[in-house]
């Protein structure tokens, strides 16, 4: 049984860990509202945009000399994956769910007999993937001087994947991020970005747009700039997702700390009652056998 | 008859300006300028730096862009920019600021003839305000 004097340290340490927990909390909650709000506000773009695009699309008159990054280069070798994490740690399961569901879909492209190329956003992805695929991953992105999430930062993740694929390097960009839907629960999202894809394509849109410049010189302008939009509304979910994961894992922390330091409390009073009646039995038998 | 329509300027932040009562709005369209009024055909274009100029009953405003998509339907125009500085705020320092840098971006040589187009645009355009 571990002394007096440890189960008081034990009980002080538990304590400093509760308060920083704590204050964890309070920070991630402060910082999820406004998160959340950024998220909130930055949806209105990509959505108009989206509309735009479905339009625009739905309108060009020649399927076949779409611009490539509407309409894929036309095969399926080369997927590059962008695995969008954060900075930094303590946030529960936030990276681990964004790294399962990436992991679980490189081991079907390579199990398909297709080539791999990984992007890394935020320093804690690139710190889990590279043991298993260090190989594989050629590019690690992290804005860590960056306090909140910004469009300047996305453009710069968007030009670097707009130039890959104009030099030929990937033929299929997916993208990997935590959609936000609560702070309990965080989707884990893998985002398909090029070439375009428009399941819901409705096709009610049926109105006839004037297009000044033509159809595809506005479409090759407006793609990569859709491009850079996704990923900002993306780093935007990760963002609040990234803030309620932190909230929850800390709230947890801290209930568990407060727990832990009940039980080493009964712990240790129930020593230090041993310890008394240890010595009254040890001063009265001394007594007794005088 | 109300000769009113709907303007909404986005940028990837947040919603920028949103206003009900605009009479007409003067775009800088990448083909040259463009105005639009109330029951204007649908249409889709994209814009090159200048100045977005609001006309509404409630006072006109103008508005810095560096690039951006307009999209007109049923009266209602949405703008998409992702610089957008309203005129009134540029103040000296700021409208010095973004000159050198477009000064800078417009004298690189290794630039394609499209940038370039925009880059000049860019200086002359802060240039000209004020």
């Amino acid at each position: 049984m571990a002394s007096l004097d440890d189960l008081k340290k034990r009980i002080a340490s538990v304590k400093s860990t509760q308060k920083i927990t704590k204050a964890m909390k309070m920070v991630a909650a402060a910082k999820l509202r406004r998160a959340q709000e950024s998220a909130e506000r930055g949806r209105p773009y990509s959505e108009k945009m989206n509309n735009i695009i479905l339009n625009l699309s739905n309108g060009i008159s020649d399927k076949e000399n779409a611009p490539k990054l509407l309409s894929g280069t036309g095969e399926n070798k080369v997927h590059l994956c962008v695995v969008m994490t954060s900075d930094r740690g303590l946030c529960g399961g936030f990276n681990s769910n964004i790294i399962k569901k990436a992991k679980s879909y490189f081991s079907k492209i390579l199990n398909e007999g297709k080539q791999l190329k990984i992007i890394t956003v935020g320093s804690k992805g690139n710190d889990q993937l590279k043991r298993v695929y260090g190989d594989k991953i050629i590019e690690n992105i992290s804005f860590k001087e960056s306090k909140n999430a910004n469009y300047f930062d996305a453009d710069k993740v968007g030009r670097i994947i707009i130039e890959k694929f104009e030099a030929g390097e990937f033929d299929i960009c997916t993208i990997f991020y935590n959609q936000f839907k609560n702070v309990i629960t965080q989707l884990p999202q893998a985002q398909q970005i090029i070439p375009l894809n428009n399941e819901e394509d409705h096709n009610n849109s049926d109105e006839s747009y004037e297009f000044e410049p033509d159809e595809d010189e506005i479409l090759s302008n407006l793609l990569p700039k859709n491009i850079s939009t996704q990923i900002f509304k993306a780093m935007l979910e990760n963002s609040a997702s990234e803030q309620g994961s932190r909230m929850s894992a800390m709230d947890n922390a801290t209930r568990n700390a407060g727990e832990m330091v009940d039980k080493l409390t009964i712990e240790y009073n129930r020593s230090r009652q041993a310890a008394i009646t240890k010595e009254l039995i040890e001063i009265i038998s001394g007594a007794e056998s005088l | 008859m109300s000769e009113e329509f709907k303007i909404e300027i986005v940028n990837p932040e947040k919603s920028f300006l949103v206003k009900e009562d605009v009479l007409e709005v003067v775009v800088p369209a990448f083909e040259g300028e463009m105005g639009i009024l109330k029951d204007h055909i649908s249409i889709i274009s994209f814009l090159k730096p200048g100045i977005i100029k609001v006309f509404s009953k409630s006072g006109d405003e103008n508005y810095y862009v560096e690039d951006g998509i307009i999209e007109f339907k049923n009266n209602n125009l949405s703008i998409l920019t992702s610089t957008i500085i309203s005129v009134a705020d540029l103040d000296k320092s700021k409208q010095g600021d973004l000159l050198k840098k477009a000064e800078a971006e417009a004298s690189k040589s290794e630039i394609s003839d499209q940038a370039k187009y925009l880059a000049d645009q860019k200086v002359e355009v802060l240039r000209s305000i004020n």
